[in-house]
């Protein structure tokens, strides 16, 4: 049992506006902090800047609230420095993957044993409302105000190919949806990006409409468990199958369908090709993919770099400055 | 010993090393330096390479150089023009030769000087010499013929027997200043340690370069001798450059403090060397990071930072320029961050492997906001150290970013160092928070020096967020209230007004002198040599050389103040004066300004100053 409630993670009155996405993932993560265990002077949560940037600021823990775009990096810097250290990196979808787009890809390469928040209203709200790089094509914002004639990126995408090992997604109004991702994250080691939709309800109301309330989610999303087969729908009776290269939902007791025949989740599957499909199922045609789609072992960053420090201390025979200087060519002058 | 060459005593000489970018210069330079510097010689060095690593062989582009000053006593410069000339090709010699003084001896590989040779280096002639009308001493030697001959029983193939051209070279020079082969035997033997075959070609090539010019006392009229003259410095000495020296001052304060030495990077010329010489220590537990951008570099560095290490980022003027936010961030989260800054030529990318001062008012100014910075510049290449660990102390103990600026021509140059002990070096102490502070303890609480405390994640009791949005003075907390904006603006100000930093020195006629030469950073050398030169000449003349530029030493108005004339002499536009200018009441000096990539050269400097002198 944890020591810690969500109350000893809580700080100050947060300003975000009311029936914003953020107040329900901070309600959220704070109850997986506590669940976790891990004690708040133990924990460092950094953000970059953008509403969901504000996020530390509402944490009784160490924390950043950085300049825009460089969390990733700079929460980098921090696990490897000190990596007896939990990182939290929060970043929205302008910060995390516009202006922090290297940062995001190159931690995940990297590995980097943190926790990847990426909090995706698909606008930048700060800013009061431009179009972000998750704004869908055609998307009318103050900045596009014909639409946008750009693609969006898809997060997951940008995840895998970065050669990212941990993908999840979770809705912000969905607590124990988004407690559950958290809870994987921090237990997964490695960098762990987790994808959160939400709206912003002055500039972005809707956006997520689909799967934003739990009716909707039973009806337009599919919660993945590892070795459970994909079943979902309001009462259960569909599935998800194989069909040729790509994915197909099916009605379980339609053309003899059974369970048997569905697709059973295998988050821990190195080849990462069904895994990035079930990422990118949106509506109308298919759910809506939560919960942990990719979760796979793999060396860290953090440790390799202590673990090569420590193999070179042993192999090297000068441990302090004074011995270093005398590994030189030297000469007395007497 | 040549019976027919007279033998003559020289206080100081300086030789050239030149060739392809890839006939090994720089490691014959460097051995030619060592020998001579333990024999007890003050040595200066300055490798001058291209910027592509391997431009077309023989091309006029591709020229790479390496100049050594011995002195007798001590050298300052790597000296304004060379008395020996190695030419290994025809394109170092027309490249070089300017470097030349009129008595300069040029040796050359006349294996090299054929036709097909020429044309690269666009001849028109079969006779270089005498087409470019060089009156000078010229050893015309076979050397490539004559190393094949060496190294025929060696079992080497073509391509490794031609690798050793650069060692014939330097046993010809061994031979004209009659240096001891002993030093450089052992220093091939440490090098190629774990290839003693190549230990031994080379070994036995530098001999038969000695021997050749013995056996044949070439063409030129004398061999030299250079003797160490003057009071020793007794002990125990290394060659270093400025990058490996800046490096070790980091490595040494991190230990000094107690702290993991953390350095995030990107790779820019000519800053990466440091990266290099920090990522070989992780047996001193170093640890590098060589980030995805510049920014990263310092980003990681501040999370570093934050997270309780040393936290370094190294880079180049254009790294600067992308750095500037985060630098920025750590000055309102008031953490200890060290930049540090190889100046190179710019604007843009500009001259990427030359060498200029042009980047102190990016470092003092360039970024939004009021946002002070402590500036350091290093003097020299063994400077580099103190420097680099006075940055680390400075920020440590004021919780604030430092810039460390050096440049091209230190970060490269080499010089005799005589080792330190960390023991002689003061004590670094951060203001840490205590546990008795826990109750009472806010995050932007300030000691007597108006620095921050500094309470490390892992700490219980004292969990905090710091950012980069104006913060509340005492707690920390967003505030946007104009009145707490002014003062922390002030507080953030006045805390960097108040580090204490050395009197700058005033060197030369500090009593009398007519004319006050006034430098910062790199330019220390040239412009003591010019002082020399001058005061040599009868004149009164004394220099004040600044190594802190923000603070400023507190004499520095008197200091500007008590001389008739003053001259600032900056590898910029007028930055450093007009740095002065700003913080000196009515100072208004003579500029000598030069833009050039090069260093300083100190016959011009004395040409220039001796006309102000006159005024």
């Amino acid at each position: 049992m944890s020591e810690y409630t969500a109350k000893d993670f809580k700080k100050g009155q947060p300003r975000w506006c009311p029936g914003c996405g953020d107040h329900f993932f901070l309600a959220s993560l704070q109850k997986a902090m506590a669940e976790i265990g891990i004690a708040p002077y133990d924990t460092a949560v950094i953000s970059g800047i953008g509403c969901s940037s504000r996020l530390p600021h509402y944490m009784a823990t160490y924390g950043m609230n950085t300049i825009h775009g460089r969390a990733a990096a700079i929460a980098t810097g921090c696990k490897v420095a000190n990596p007896n250290l939990t990182v939290w990196q929060v970043s929205g979808d302008g910060d995390g993957l516009a202006i922090g787009g290297n940062h995001f890809i190159h931690a995940n390469r990297r590995n980097i044993d943190m926790n990847m928040i990426l909090l995706n209203n698909r606008i930048y709200g700060l800013t009061k409302g431009q179009y972000s790089p998750t704004s869908p094509r055609g998307f009318v914002s103050k900045s596009s105000p014909y639409g946008t004639v750009e693609d969006p990126f898809r997060p997951a995408e940008l995840c895998f190919g970065a050669r990212g090992h941990f993908f999840a997604r979770a809705v912000a109004t969905d607590a124990p949806g988004t407690i559950e991702v958290m809870k994987a994250a921090q237990a997964h080691r490695g960098a762990s990006v987790c994808e959160i939709l939400q709206n912003c309800v002055i500039f972005n109301e809707g956006t997520h409409e689909s799967v934003y309330s739990a009716e909707g989610r039973k009806k337009n999303a599919i919660y993945l468990q590892h070795g459970k087969p994909m079943i979902f729908g309001e009462n259960n009776e569909f599935g998800l199958m194989q069909e040729g290269f790509g994915l197909k939902v099916v009605k379980i007791g339609e053309n003899g369908i059974t369970e048997k025949d569905l697709l059973v989740h295998d988050a821990h599957c190195e080849d990462n090709t069904l895994q990035l499909k079930l990422a990118l199922m949106e509506g109308p045609d298919f759910p809506v993919a939560l919960g942990v789609i990719r979760d796979v072992e793999a060396p860290t960053y953090n440790d390799a770099v202590e673990a090569q420090i420590e193999d070179v201390k042993g192999k090297k025979k000068y441990h302090n400055f004074q011995e270093l200087l005398m590994t030189n060519d030297t000469w007395e002058v007497k | 010993m040549t019976k027919n060459a007279s033998i003559v005593d020289l206080d100081q000489v300086v030789v050239r090393f030149s060739g392809d970018s890839g006939d090994g210069m720089q490691l014959a330079g460097n051995i030619f330096s060592t020998i001579s510097a333990t024999v007890g010689n003050d040595i200066c060095t300055f490798p001058d390479y291209p910027a592509d690593i391997r431009a077309p062989q023989g091309s006029l582009t591709g020229v790479s150089g390496f100049q050594v000053h011995i002195g007798a006593d001590k050298v300052f410069t790597p000296g304004d023009k060379c008395d020996v000339l190695v030419a290994m090709n025809p394109a170092a010699l027309k490249t070089q030769y300017k470097f030349c003084k009129p008595t300069a001896a040029i040796i050359i590989d006349t294996d090299c000087f054929q036709e097909a040779d020429l044309k690269k280096a666009d001849f028109k002639t079969l006779n270089a010499i005498e087409e470019m009308g060089i009156k000078n001493d010229v050893i015309a030697a076979p050397i490539t013929q004559m190393v094949k001959d060496c190294l025929a029983d060696s079992g080497m193939d073509n391509k490794a027997i031609l690798k050793c051209r650069n060692m014939f070279a330097l046993g010809l020079v061994c031979w004209l200043f009659n240096r001891d082969l002993t030093v450089a035997a052992n220093m091939l033997k440490e090098k190629f340690a774990k290839k003693p075959g190549v230990a031994e070609s080379n070994i036995k090539v530098i001999q038969a370069g000695y021997d050749y010019g013995h056996n044949t006392h070439s063409s030129v009229s004398h061999t030299y001798t250079v003797d160490t003259k003057g009071v020793k410095d007794k002990g125990t000495f290394m060659d270093i450059n400025g990058n490996k020296a800046t490096a070790y001052g980091l490595i040494a304060a991190a230990e000094k403090a107690g702290l993991k030495l953390y350095l995030g990077s990107y790779p820019i010329t000519p800053a990466t060397d440091v990266l290099h010489e920090l990522a070989k220590h992780k047996s001193l537990g170093v640890t590098t990071v060589q980030c995805e951008d510049e920014i990263a570099g310092c980003a990681s560095a501040i999370g570093a930072s934050f997270a309780g290490a040393l936290a370094c980022t190294s880079t180049s003027g254009p790294g600067i320029s992308l750095k500037s936010e985060a630098m920025n961030l750590a000055v309102i989260m008031e953490l200890p961050l060290v930049v540090l800054d190889v100046q190179r030529g710019g604007p843009a990318t500009g001259l990427p492997t030359k060498s200029e001062q042009t980047d102190l008012l990016q470092c003092l100014f360039g970024r939004n906001g009021e946002s002070p910075i402590p500036v350091i510049t290093a003097t020299s290449p063994t400077d580099c150290f103190d420097s680099a660990y006075m940055a680390c102390k400075m920020a440590l103990e004021h919780m604030t970013p430092v810039v460390l600026m050096t440049d091209a021509f230190i970060a490269n140059g080499s010089a005799a160092w005589k080792l330190p002990k960390l023991e002689d070096y003061p004590a670094i102490n951060p203001p840490y928070v205590t546990p008795e502070m826990k109750e009472t303890w806010a995050p932007y609480q300030r000691n007597a020096e108006g620095s921050r405390y500094w309470a490390i994640p892992g700490t219980e009791g004292f969990t905090h967020i710091l950012g980069g949005l104006e913060k509340d003075n005492k707690t920390g907390a967003i505030s946007t209230n104009p009145e707490n904006h002014d003062l922390m603006t002030h507080l953030r100000q006045e805390k960097i007004n108040k580090i204490q930093v050395p009197d700058v020195e005033v060197m030369g006629d500090a009593d009398n002198a007519e004319l006050l030469i006034v430098g910062f950073g790199g330019t220390f050398g040239h412009l003591h040599a010019a002082m020399d030169e001058m005061r040599a000449a009868g004149k009164k003349v004394a220099l004040a050389h600044f190594k802190y530029i923000n603070p400023l030493p507190k004499n520095t108005a008197s200091v500007l103040k008590k001389y008739k004339k003053v001259v600032v002499a900056e590898q910029n536009l007028g930055q450093f004066a007009g740095w002065l200018r700003m913080k000196v009441d009515n100072f208004a000096p003579y500029q000598f300004n030069e833009v050039k990539g090069q260093p300083f050269a100190v016959s011009e400097l004395v040409t220039a100053f001796t006309e102000i002198y006159n005024k």
